[in-house]
């Protein structure tokens, strides 16, 4: 229905009644121009369960096919996660697939009819689109073996899209170097678990939210970054009177709306915080002794470790813990609490800037026994160059009152993406890692993954590969020649576009393919673009921040000739004799495979061609199992599922996952696991034991001494400001779905700089007008907002990064985590020029 | 040839010389401007201020907020836009009662008033900038798909 412009009520009502009177005189009118229709076979809809296609929260969500097109959306009531609600995004992700520039036709930069770096797009086949594309890769291969291609993947790929990824890359071509976007988002959050337990992903979940005193959020603006959480908080919070809220962030922004403890703390100063309450549970004698004694060990973390900058520059040369950055060596605990009583509560004040008194009061929310905590921390903590070191810090606290593995009490690491967990992490498409937690460094690991995937002993590499950020300067050194991104917008998200990302794509060496369903501008950036399906266009599946597995059917097809990112992936490896990509020596360790194409040897192997099209739900399309001939699905899943079976990661069967809103792993005997570590509620815990964390072999979690150190980049007399980057709740990452909402579009329509009224006085700007926005690398027209959602302190700026007009990541520092090699783009310096 | 043509020639000659090739753009989204340069900004815009209700998009959809909310309070300590569309407020205001579904819990029972669950009205309602959207969106309701009609069906 559209306005009535230009007609008032009354009007309204009188036409209204003439079409009545038709139809009431028996006149054939049009089953449009009734007011309601009577037939209910034609308002019947289709309603099917899938996730959200948005954030790692992994809302439950109802869709409404009719006809082949979605026509609703709605929380669906029956899942745990959000029991019917959704945020603004998700409650119009009906829009998502539908905005007018969907891509539609592979696109291939030609002049002269044939492929030509300068040339212009050009509509094409996806038989040249794949034969141009086959060949850019042999060449590579053939210029500098498996290190010269590389894949550049997705916390957004649904979990059989990153299995088979990383199966063609890690197996197929020999090469590590792929890695997904969650590099940016989750990899510190993944080391600390690594280095804290042996084992990834929370030992809690969301049913945590009801049960605990207390809330304490490390760099979260859970108010708009995963909102439906944030309404669970709120709902307890509200509900019950004594729970407290404490919110620490480098600004004020909207969760601070429900904060009870309330600390705008200077950047990085964090590390000292979380020490700080480490000493004072200490030293006001609240450590739980029996569970440190019986669980922890203690280790003193290497320090000075760098800023993961390319080396030759002065700070990683003078960085003398560089090389061992993840080395730690056995401690006492007598020798931790010396380490941490530096950090006295004055001492954090004096580096933070919050009051003495607000940081004892949060100090006080761990330390006292009576009260359980929930911890919560997403890109304040991960995107951060000591990032594994707050979260290591963090469970210090939990660790040394006991207060962790156990209803309420619980720290808790968000996730951003969909699948940044059941992707990127389990299915380890990492450019270290295998699935199920496995390395490629570990001779016993990859000898496990090669059994599975039936290659040769030998077939994967040793070394890791390029990770998210290497990838890019590689490219712009044109050591990395052929290069395939899937499912992220890289050129809008990677911090320093301006001097390694851009001129890495253009670089005439290199050969770039994107996969995407819109043109962004990384898919502007690239020399080979394929229109991909997206969300319910394909069957697919998605692991969310509580360890939940959630799956969908495909319920619409894909516009035009989008392919999903799953059949690209499968139907290239058809292009590749084993010849092409392995040596004489691995092929004569498996002769069965001389003369196969890839596809024969990674997905006709007898495992992922397992299961016949007939097992497949009959209501429901399913174009690449049609296309190969096989229920794909299936059989990527349970290959990659024998991965994980019986060793804590245990995944139900496949059709399992169809019928339920998904379940929490470890699943044992059918039954999901909520809290892992805890005996009674966790079935790999041994009897006895009452807590183990059996990700190490002592079955003890590890408590870290490690320092304060100071940012890579700080503001000086030149470049005054922090800069701080980050989303806003009507848009998802680059924007490229959200904006493409009319609604979402015009609730944000542009990015702009947050700045404290009194900077911009200063600098004799007022709200509304136009700024540059520079820094040591490169520079984004803006405009200044000194009021709305965000409060900024004296001296720091915000710009979300949406905006793919104002690509603020030309701005940012690619200074990284050197553990975790995760970006900080929460911290570099920028002066504000007034246009 | 003038300073200015020949600094132009020059630059020219370096970008066509250099070994970064440069790519052209077709997004609606970003504009004409070339990924390595960085466009004017659009002017701010003032949110819609008006009381005349956007049909939904399907029935479940949250209505998007017609007026602006510059200034409004929604903290534990207060929620302004209650002060219109609380269920109490509706004859002084002539505001639309917040929805039924907003009084019942994650349980799905009915409380005396607004679940606090559903207490941060802008998780789901957003106010409206003035702006014109620079892509279309050819999502169709249902209404029209029932027509036959779905423009842009089947691409």
């Amino acid at each position: 229905m559209t306005k009535n412009k230009g007609m008032d009520r009354r009007q309204f009502l009188k036409l209204e009644a003439a079409t009545m009177a038709a139809a009431a005189g028996g006149l054939p009118t049009p089953t449009a121009a009734q007011n309601l229709i009577t037939d209910r076979s034609f308002t019947e809809l289709k309603w099917n369960k899938a996730p959200c296609r948005f954030c790692g929260t992994g809302c439950g969500v109802m869709v409404a096919t009719k006809d082949g097109r979605v026509v609703a959306t709605h929380g669906d009531t029956k899942s745990e996660v959000n029991r019917g609600l959704n945020c603004v995004k998700g409650y119009f992700l009906s829009k998502i697939m539908y905005g007018h520039d969907r891509l539609t036709r592979p696109l291939l930069r030609k002049k002269n009819g044939k492929y030509d770096k300068n040339g212009e797009f050009t509509p094409v086949s996806w038989e040249e689109a794949f034969d141009v594309m086959a060949q850019q890769f042999k060449s590579a291969l053939a210029k500098g073996g498996p290190s010269r291609v590389g894949m550049f993947g997705s916390g957004q790929w649904t979990i059989w899209e990153g299995y088979a990824a990383n199966k063609l890359f890690k197996a197929g071509f020999r090469s590590n170097n792929i890695d997904p976007n969650a590099r940016h988002c989750m990899a510190s959050a993944v080391m600390g678990f690594m280095r804290t337990f042996g084992m990834d992903e929370p030992m809690g979940c969301y049913d945590d939210f009801e049960t605990t005193d207390a809330f304490v959020l490390w760099g979260s603006n859970m108010a708009e970054m995963h909102p439906i959480l944030w309404s669970r908080v709120t709902d307890r919070r509200l509900s019950a009177p004594h729970v407290r809220v404490a919110v620490l962030s480098t600004f004020e922004h909207r969760s601070f709306d429900l904060a009870d403890i309330q600390m705008v703390f200077t950047p990085q100063t964090d590390l000292a915080i979380l020490n700080a309450i480490a000493n004072h549970i200490i030293s006001t004698n609240r450590v739980n002794k029996d569970f440190v004694n019986q669980h922890t060990v203690f280790k003193r973390g290497q320090a000075d470790i760098g800023y993961g900058l390319r080396p030759e520059n002065p700070l990683e040369q003078k960085a003398t813990g560089r090389s061992k950055a993840n080395e730690a060596t056995d401690i006492t605990f007598e020798e931790y609490a010396k380490f941490v009583s530096e950090y006295t509560l004055e001492k954090a004040a004096s580096l933070s800037g919050v009051p003495v008194n607000r940081i004892r009061e949060l100090a006080e929310l761990y330390a006292d026994p009576k009260t359980k905590v929930v911890s919560l921390w997403t890109m304040g903590f991960n995107q951060h160059t000591r990032g594994v070191w707050c979260n290591n810090l963090v469970y210090n606290i939990h660790l040394l009152t006991g207060k962790i593995a156990e209803p309420g009490n619980s720290p808790f690491s968000l996730t951003g993406q969909p699948s940044a967990c059941g992707t990127a992490r389990e299915v380890g498409t990492f450019s270290h890692r295998l699935p199920a937690d496995m390395l490629v460094a570990n001779k016993e690991h990859r000898y496990k993954a090669e059994k599975i995937w039936k290659v040769p002993e030998g077939t994967i590499a040793p070394q890791p590969g390029y990770h998210a950020v290497l990838q890019n300067r590689m490219l712009r050194d044109g050591k990395l020649n052929a290069y395939w991104v899937q499912v992220n917008n890289n050129l809008q998200a990677a911090a320093n576009v301006n001097e390694e990302a851009y001129p890495g794509y253009r670089n005439h060496e290199n050969f770039i393919v994107v996969s995407e369903a819109y043109p962004t501008v990384t898919a502007q950036a690239a020399d080979l673009v394929l229109p991909t399906a997206m969300w319910v266009e394909k069957e697919g599946a998605y692991g969310n921040a509580e360890r939940r597995t959630h799956f969908w059917h495909q319920l619409v097809n894909a516009p035009g000739e989008a392919r999903s990112d799953l059949w690209q992936l499968m139907e290239f490896s058809k292009r590749f004799k084993i010849e092409e990509v392995w040596p004489a020596e691995l092929i004569a360790k498996k002769p069965e495979y001389k003369g196969k194409t890839l596809f024969e040897v990674l997905f006709k192997n007898g495992e992922v061609d397992k299961f016949p099209l007939s097992d497949m739900a009959q209501d429901f399309e399913n174009q690449e199992s049609k296309s190969f001939g096989f229920y794909v699905q299936k059989g990527l899943f349970e290959e990659y599922a024998g991965f994980g079976r019986g060793h804590g990661h245990d995944l139900a069967p496949f059709d399992t996952y169809h019928e339920v809103r998904g379940l929490r792993w470890p699943v044992v005997d059918g039954k999901e696991t909520r809290w892992r570590y805890r005996e009674g509620l966790d079935p790999y815990v041994k009897p006895g034991k009452g807590v183990e964390f059996y990700g190490f072999p002592d079955g003890k979690a590890r408590i870290f001494a490690l320092p304060y150190e100071p940012a890579a980049e700080s503001p000086d007399t030149t470049y005054p400001y922090w800069l701080v980057t980050g989303r806003v709740l009507e848009h998802w990452h680059s924007g490229s779905m959200t904006r493409r909402v009319p609604e979402l579009y015009r609730a944000f329509p542009d990015a702009v700089c947050f700045m404290h009224p009194d900077d911009a006085a200063e600098l004799s700007i007022r709200r509304g007008d136009e700024v540059k926005v520079e820094s040591r690398r490169g520079s984004i027209r803006t405009r200044i907002e000194t009021r709305g959602r965000d409060r900024m302190p004296r001296g720091v700026v915000f710009v979300p990064w949406f905006d793919e007009s104002q690509l603020i990541n030309k701005v940012t520092l690619d200074a990284t985590d050197p553990i975790s090699l995760q970006t900080d783009f929460k911290k570099c310096a920028v002066r504000i020029v007034r246009v | 040839m003038t300073h200015r043509l020949r600094l132009l020639v020059a630059a020219a000659l370096v970008a066509a010389l250099s070994s970064v090739v440069m790519a052209q753009t077709f997004s609606a989204l970003r504009g004409h401007t070339p990924i390595d340069q960085e466009g004017p900004p659009p002017p701010m815009t003032p949110e819609q201020n008006s009381s005349v209700r956007e049909p939904r998009n399907y029935p479940e959809q949250p209505p998007v907020i017609p007026h602006s909310t510059e200034g409004y309070e929604v903290s534990v300590n207060a929620n302004k836009c209650l002060s219109c569309h609380a269920r109490t407020r509706v004859r002084e205001s002539q505001a639309p009662m917040i929805s039924i579904t907003h009084f019942s819990d994650r349980d799905g029972q009915f409380l005396a008033s607004i679940s606090p669950r559903r207490y941060f009205c802008t998780q789901c309602h957003v106010p409206q900038h003035n702006v014109q959207i620079p892509v279309d969106n050819d999502f169709v309701d249902i209404d029209t798909v029932l027509k036959g009609a779905a423009p842009g069906r089947p691409r």
